[in-house]
């Protein structure tokens, strides 16, 4: 087996060194009752050609987005990610290091947590970021909870627009927890009246933006109404990149904010893995969840950095942890982060900008079709069409005419009544043949 | 007559000592600024077009302030993470001992099957007649960990172990008020030995954390847990085998003692790379289990994530387990994705972990480690796991401290401090020593059950060369604490990147961000 | 100044008319290590025996200090906040975290002086 070192010659000296002459020796405290005394039936090795050929074979199973014009979001975007990123992810010592708990020999690793942090405070427009979370999804359920934390309250309201997915996560992680969660209807125009659901029972609201439908949502009163109450307001978004273009949550009075990262530096991959970008004020760091690097000096007084405030972690304070988060999303991170700094601030805008005006005008082509509206006065990159016909279906057909037209909201909201609705996302990597492509085809099949 | 000016070709008198350098650079070894100090504003290292003049619709949400981000060429860029990856250590470095973390090798077959496009290129939500491979993905690693674990169904979604934790024991959770008995069945027991992360999943979704104090030899006694359990009881989260080290012996007993009391069996599978293919947990008693992909099957932990936790669940949970999953029908694959849809098919879902799927390409990854190994590949590199930690205990037990005496550990061997009392010389001191070695250190000071305590955990990955290499600096660098040279360990390391952090510093005055100095703020503005 | 009593959990308490000064022993503070956060509690704040008063943690430990008497928080060391060091540098003296009015001195006689305390910290080692 190639991925073991020992010979059997070696096992032999070894079994002897150690003073036992059957390798089940060292085994003896399993129940002799329960020791396996036959191979679990399952195949055997197998040589890299035959396992590539066997994964090979189910991977062209799978559709690729780059294959066909692509205008799949709903939380997860095709975008362009530069060769640069993946070449450099896949260097030994970032790939096949371990969490940085000897700072020495990983300034590596601490380097770019520090680099991240700093770049998803500024993109948020918040003070501090933690090290990253396992996704966008599962930050939200923790952001929730660092609210009942600070607030020392346990009823969070959730915005309609929020990804039913991220609801979802926060409604089954509150119910667990015993904390009340409010989901109001989902909202496709954004016209929500979240503003009467604030009281001072209320520990959190959590507003998306842009939201599941694409809307841009106005947080300055929501903010304004939360902090009168003694409650905080959580920003969500699914599309970091839209963060190039638009108003952060920071400069519209959001207390944590959290968010999907994936656009940034990693591929779609069917859903994970993705990194979860988390960002709150200054004052609550100590309620934050999640690993934070910070920088110091080492014993000859040059610069480094290291983990710390690591008093709030499980590792340390066990029950009485403010997460039980360990492991995080380390590699994707660093994708995040090489992309970031080959955009800078100019190359993000540049490439927001593209989204957006690819997006404006798939719009208003999809709009000019007889039966078809656009549902959104604002959107970045995403929006939502009402369709003469099952949204579900309709996705279906343009599909096996290779074109993969978006997302059903049926899909996520089966119960919504909105199956006619169709969450339509245009990134840079769409080209005006594959726009037009889209609109013929659908054109074709209405 | 090419050497005309008489260039010289050994290394004459070149001078022994440490040389200071104008830049502060040592060859190889880099100091290197962050990206906020080198990058300009307008710099971008990504072409791309301008759009064409359009009407945004924004809704008057344009971004007015500056992000405050510099970029980087493509040149820069690469220079610049290729330097940093110089100052970090991984397993293809050397040998990385790390108990309970599983630092094996990680096959680049799997880098690459993971990154194709029909893989790595495919959406959560594309339509699922197009995603039929990804499906089968699913359902072929259910099918390997069910048959690995004896269990009874899965839950994949989880992205990380402590996210398994939490799903696992929500699924008991959802029992138990299934069972009516939420109200009373609130305890969690949870061994004094356990990861840090047990009792803070428990305690996340309002169970009340019972410890249990593990006796003389590292296990945990039945009688003990035979004490604490009663009608309360919840469960037990028990890592089996546990952060000593040791196999639980006894765990069957403690199963039959947790389910006489009506509670559920959650066992932490962090070490599960030590009995693949040997023993099955589902053969053990266990009602829930997670598997750390990244830790027994090979998926790089790639500096701190990401991970995937699934969950294998007994017959008694798995109605409860999450959604999504796959099912497999005369027509193909089929993906439940809603806790309505879960109940048409019989279950009682407790709710969703994440957005989407899961880690699908951690997925990819492990499972191409399975088809690798196959049955016969992963039993013996549990043997080889096992074998080498014994091999390690064998060669440094006249000379390190064993808190349970010198007999069988399975695939990691736990020594105490009690050697080093009045050496002058801490766990912490011998660890940074090792790093001068060319080795990252062990797992030290866990678990908290002994006095300084140094894990090792060798895995199956290294060859019998090296371990002997790294028994014999091990065995000099005891004897050099025994020798009294205290300070090649309490300096330690010498030769690292940099020398130890000052983590007083960072903790009292945090800085978790570059913030430019005051006179380039106002030049960008 | 009044005699200094301890508790197991390496609170100290000295007692100065009804007042009494909180803080944790020197033991205590080597054991933590370098003191980097502590958390007082509110002014005014009504404490029962063995309630937990306040946090301190240094960069590996957290550990809770838990009220040794019942009694009202009437003054809190805030200094600590911005130099938590001082906690490590004079412990028993500037580094105190709180002071308490006693709602029942007679719980005083449950604590060890200081020659029980050394006894204790001798046994447990």
């Amino acid at each position: 087996m190639r991925y073991l070192p020992l010979s059997p010659d070696d096992r032999a000296g070894m079994l002897a060194k150690i003073g036992v002459d059957h390798i089940d020796a060292l085994f003896a405290d399993i129940p002799s009752d329960r020791l396996l005394n036959h191979l679990p039936k399952l195949p055997l090795h197998k040589g890299e050609i035959d396992v590539e050929r066997l994964m090979g074979r189910m991977a062209s199973r799978n559709v690729s987005a780059s294959s066909v014009p692509f205008f799949v979001g709903a939380g997860a975007y095709k975008h362009h990610v530069p060769a640069t990123v993946d070449h450099l992810i896949q260097r030994s010592e970032f790939l096949t290091s371990y969490t940085p708990y000897q700072p020495e020999i990983a300034q590596g690793t601490l380097h770019y947590l520090f680099e991240f942090q700093t770049q998803v405070a500024a993109l948020t427009g918040m003070d501090v970021a933690n090290a990253s979370m396992y996704d966008g999804s599962t930050g939200c359920g923790e952001a929730v909870l660092m609210a009942h934390r600070i607030t020392k309250r346990n009823r969070a309201i959730l915005s309609g627009g929020l990804h039913p997915h991220y609801a979802d996560v926060v409604r089954t992680l509150s119910a667990m927890a015993e904390a009340e969660c409010v989901t109001l209807a989902p909202d496709v125009l954004g016209h929500e009246d979240i503003l009467s659901h604030i009281d001072s029972s209320v520990s959190c609201v959590v507003v998306q933006t842009p939201d599941f439908f694409g809307n841009l949502r106005d947080l300055r009163a929501i903010a304004d109404k939360c902090h009168s109450n003694g409650a905080l307001l959580i920003a969500v978004f699914t599309e970091v990149m839209s963060l190039g273009l638009i108003t952060p949550p920071g400069e519209m009075g959001a207390d944590i904010v959290v968010g999907e990262g994936q656009s940034i530096g990693n591929a779609l991959n069917f859903g994970g893995p993705y990194v979860g970008l988390f960002a709150t004020k200054s004052q609550y760091v100590r309620q934050m969840p999640g690993r934070l690097c910070g920088e110091t000096v080492d014993a000859d007084g040059t610069r480094g950095f290291v983990l710390t405030l690591s008093t709030r972690e499980q590792h340390i304070r066990r029950d009485k942890a403010t997460s039980n988060i360990c492991t995080n999303s380390g590699l994707c991170t660093l994708a995040f982060t090489i992309h970031m700094s080959l955009l800078g601030q100019a190359g993000l805008k540049r490439v927001a900008e593209i989204n957006h005006a690819n997006a404006v005008m798939l719009a208003d082509e999809l709009n000019a079709i007889k039966g078809v509206s656009v549902l959104n006065q604002s959107f970045f990159n995403e929006f939502a069409v009402r369709l003469p016909g099952n949204a579900g279906h309709i996705v279906e057909q343009l599909a096996a005419r290779h074109i993969m037209a978006g997302v059903p909201v049926s899909r996520l909201l089966p119960d919504a009544g909105l199956d006619d609705v169709l969450l339509v996302a245009n990134t840079e990597v769409n080209s005006d043949d594959d726009r037009q492509a889209f609109v013929d085809a659908l054109k074709e099949v209405l | 007559m090419l050497n005309r000016q008489g260039r010289p070709t050994t290394p004459g008198d070149a001078l022994q000592s440490d040389h200071p350098t104008f830049t502060g650079n040592k060859a190889l070894s880099q100091i290197e600024p962050l990206i906020f100090e080198t990058g300009r504003l307008e710099t971008t290292g990504v072409d791309y077009e301008a759009p064409k003049p359009f009407v945004a619709r924004l809704g008057g949400f344009e971004r007015k302030s500056e992000i405050g981000l510099p970029g980087l060429s493509e040149p820069e860029a690469m220079r610049h993470y290729v330097r940093l990856s110089q100052k970090n250590y991984g397993i293809d470095t050397g040998l990385f001992p790390l108990g309970s973390c599983t630092m094996k090798h990680n096959p680049r077959l799997n880098e690459k099957i993971a990154r194709m496009p029909g893989f790595s290129d495919v959406h959560p939500l594309q339509p699922v007649a197009t995603v039929q491979g990804a499906l089968e993905v699913m359902h072929t690693l259910s099918h390997w960990l069910l048959e690995l674990t004896g269990m009874d169904a899965v839950a994949l979604s989880p992205k990380a172990g402590a996210h398994g934790e939490l799903c696992g024991m929500m699924a008991i959770k959802a029992a138990i008020a299934a069972k009516g008995e939420a109200a009373t069945r609130n305890v969690v027991l949870v061994p004094e030995s356990a990861h840090g992360t047990n009792p803070a999943t428990a305690a996340l979704i309002h169970f009340v954390v019972k410890p249990v104090p593990v006796r003389e030899d590292g296990t945990v006694d039945p009688a003990v847990v035979a004490s604490l359990a009663g009608p309360d009881t919840a469960a037990i989260m028990l890592t089996n085998p546990n952060t000593c080290g040791l196999f639980e012996k006894d765990v069957v007993a403690i199963a039959d003692v947790i389910h006489a009391a009506g509670g559920y069996f959650y066992a932490d599978g962090a070490n599960f790379n030590a009995i693949v293919g040997k023993a099955r947990p589902g053969d053990l008693g266990v009602d829930a289990m997670h598997i750390n992909l990244h830790k027994t099957f090979s998926t790089p932990h790639g500096g701190g994530g990401p991970g995937a936790g699934p969950v294998v669940l007994s017959e008694l949970l798995a109605p409860f387990a999450p959604v999504p999953f796959v099912r497999h029908t005369e027509d193909g694959f089929e993906l439940v994705e809603s806790e309505a849809e879960a109940a048409n098919h019989g279950a009682h879902a407790f709710g969703r972990m994440t957005a989407f799927h899961g880690q699908m390409g951690m997925y990819v990854r492990a499972l191409s480690y399975m088809l690798s190994h196959g049955a016969d590949g992963l039993r013996q590199a549990s043997e080889d796991a096992v074998l080498n930690a014994n091999y390690v205990r064998a060669c440094l037990a006249d000379l390190m401290s064993l808190p349970f005496g010198n007999r069988p550990c399975m695939h990691e061997v736990l020594f105490d401090d009690a050697w080093l009392k009045d050496t002058g010389v801490t766990t912490l001191d011998f660890a940074k020593a090792m790093i001068d070695e060319g080795y990252h250190p062990m797992t030290v000071y866990f678990p908290l059950v002994v006095h300084g305590a140094m894990l090792i955990e060798p895995t199956e990955s290294e060859s019998r060369v090296s371990l002997d290499l790294f028994i014999a600096t091990l065995r000099d660098l005891a004897m050099a604490v025994k020798r009294g040279e205290t300070e090649r360990f309490t300096g330690a390391p010498y030769h690292a990147p940099v020398r130890r952090m000052d983590e007083t510093r960072a903790a009292r005055s945090p800085i978790l961000k570059y913030t430019p100095p005051e006179p380039i703020l106002q030049a960008a503005e | 100044m009044g005699e200094t009593k301890y508790t197991k959990d390496h609170e100290y308490i000295r007692v100065e008319g009804d007042v009494a000064i909180v803080g944790i022993s020197d033991y205590a503070q080597s054991q933590l290590g370098d003191v980097v956060f502590v958390e007082l509690p509110k002014l005014g704040k009504a404490l029962s025996k063995g309630d937990e008063a306040a946090v301190v943690e240094s960069v590996k430990a957290a550990s809770e200090v838990y009220a040794p008497v019942s009694g009202e928080v009437t003054e809190i060391n805030s200094g600590l906040e911005a130099q938590p060091g001082t906690i490590n540098e004079d412990p028993e003296g500037s580094g105190w975290f709180m002071k308490v009015k006693l709602a029942d001195p007679s719980e005083l006689a449950g604590l060890m002086n200081e020659a029980d305390y050394k006894a204790y910290l001798a046994s447990i080692h």
